[in-house]
């Protein structure tokens, strides 16, 4: 196992899945366990924690309507389940759970709830809405959970080699838009598609998002970050569906990395997370810096 | 290239709304409180740009006080720390500063008490911390790993007096100095743990002013 420490690129990733004949989680939990010096089951443990905390926070968050500390956003996931209770959403039950579950994820971010920074606290609804939601209504096991997270984890982690996960430092592309990529690999995990499924499910979903730019209003993860969850949720679902059907992004994955580390580096910084420009500079948003006395 | 766990992906568990301005902010106060290892009299929280912008909304000011007294990024009692009885053990301050030579989440905690010491960091993103100074010295301290710091006389055999004591693998070794035969630091990142005899041990050589171990974070 000595050369899977070095899976650097998804091409790395694909080649020691195919040599192997293993699928993503199992080499990357492999990986995992050789260098943190731990076992398998050690390493799963630890992850099955972060989705007990997902879920946790998911159920705080269903239930309260309590505002941020700027009082800007906090009420909308209580407004949407009333709204779903009125009329029931086109797409159905599943997709009512998954913007729900994520609206709740991240509005129980900004009121200081406890979740799971997945990769980031800004971006972190999406992947345990589409995780939760899909997992309950398929009745998907604990142990197929556990591998899903993981096979997302290895996706964060190889795009993390090259790009950091921080809006200040590549957009919301980096943050928002990886944990869309990460939710889409997981998504196609969970639905049994084989390695070349959940990479160009990966790929599909990074290379719609590349270029979002991180433009809070008054500094703070809230507008438009917390409504910004649940689109990407859906974002994710429709790369893993079109992935599973064998549709092929035509630029490999590797490449779109590429792209992104490119274009966060020539993202002004104007737009990466110092609320300089964009939405944050709106005449709306600048009174609300007044407001708030920023 | 330095190897990424996937575990740092998924998590950690924590309290809201920011991984870099308020788990972040906790974490750069948890290593300050190891590295200071005492009750201080007085601590001035110095937040710079994006930190002194954005702090309040961010619960930023609340982390790294939360953190300095000990509680975890996913400890619920960030959110009314400044209620908290332990936040009156010592007298604190924050101010806000613009300084672009410093990083947009940079942070100094000027410690007063004895000894004083001004420890400095910055929240890097994804809720990574580096503290990059303490006092004029330059150090590499992440939280990710066991670390020992020793401020010492900048003599020669010191490094390897030190390492030769160490039984086990180093990850990092970082020293830097004033100037030659001044005061220097070292600051070394361990694989494993080290027993209080070895520590005591290097606390003994000569010409050694200040030895730290600062275990690595656990959240």
């Amino acid at each position: 196992m000595e050369k899977n420490i070095n899976i650097r690129t998804f091409e790395d990733l694909y080649n020691a899945c195919e040599k192997y004949e293993k699928t993503i989680y199992e080499i990357s939990q492999e990986r995992e366990a050789e260098l943190a010096e731990v076992s398998i089951p050690e390493v799963r443990i630890e992850v099955k924690r972060s989705i007990d905390a997902m879920r946790e926070a998911i159920q705080n968050g269903l239930h309260s309507d309590k505002m941020s500390v700027s009082g800007m956003c906090g009420d909308d996931c209580v407004r949407l389940q009333k709204g779903f209770e009125r009329k029931h959403a086109l797409f159905g039950k599943l997709y009512e759970k998954i913007v729900t579950y994520a609206l709740a994820t991240s509005e129980e971010n900004l009121r200081m709830g406890k979740i799971v920074a997945c990769p980031t606290a800004g971006s972190c609804a999406i992947v345990p809405s589409v995780l939760v939601a899909v997992s309950d209504s398929l009745g998907i096991s604990e142990k197929e959970q556990i591998d899903a997270l993981i096979t997302a984890g290895e996706v964060g982690r190889i795009i993390s080699n090259k790009v950091q996960l921080a809006g200040a430092v590549a957009g919301c592309q980096a943050e928002c838009g990886v944990a869309s990529a990460m939710s889409a690999a997981a998504l196609t995990q969970m639905r049994g598609g084989n390695v070349k499924q959940i990479l160009n499910a990966v790929a599909l979903a990074m290379k719609n998002l590349l270029g979002l730019t991180c433009d809070p209003v008054c500094g703070l993860v809230e507008i438009p970050c917390v409504k910004r969850n649940p689109f990407l949720a859906i974002h994710a679902v429709t790369a893993s569906e079109m992935a599973l059907a064998g549709i092929v992004s035509k630029i490999p994955l590797d490449e779109i990395i590429d792209a992104m580390e490119q274009t966060g580096k020539l993202m002004s910084p104007m737009l990466k997370e110092s609320s300089e420009a964009g939405l944050a500079k709106t005449k709306t948003a600048i009174e609300l810096e007044h407001k708030l006395g920023m | 290239m330095r190897q990424t766990s996937i575990i740092d992906i998924i998590s950690p568990i924590m309290v809201g709304p920011s991984s870099s301005h308020t788990a972040g902010a906790v974490r750069l106060g948890l290593l300050a409180r190891n590295m200071y290892n005492g009750t201080p009299k007085k601590v001035t929280f110095r937040l710079y740009n994006s930190y002194a912008k954005t702090g309040r909304g961010h619960g930023t000011d609340k982390g790294l006080l939360a953190g300095f007294l000990g509680l975890g990024v996913d400890d619920v009692g960030i959110r009314n720390i400044f209620d908290l009885e332990i936040s009156k053990n010592f007298e604190y301050k924050f101010e806000y500063l613009e300084d672009f030579n410093r990083h947009p989440n940079a942070v100094d905690f000027v410690i007063e008490g004895t000894p004083n010491i001004v420890i400095s960091g910055d929240s890097i993103g994804a809720g990574e911390v580096v503290i990059n100074k303490i006092d004029n010295f330059s150090v590499k301290l992440n939280g990710k790993y066991n670390t020992l710091l020793l401020i010492y006389k900048d003599i020669p055999g010191m490094i390897s007096n030190v390492t030769s004591k160490i039984p086990v693998n180093i990850a990092s070794l970082n020293c830097d100095r004033y100037a030659k035969g001044e005061d220097a630091s070292m600051c070394i990142a361990l694989d494993g743990e080290l027993q209080e005899d070895i520590i005591a041990s290097i606390r003994s050589l000569p010409s050694i002013y200040i030895v730290r171990y600062i275990k690595k974070l656990e959240s």
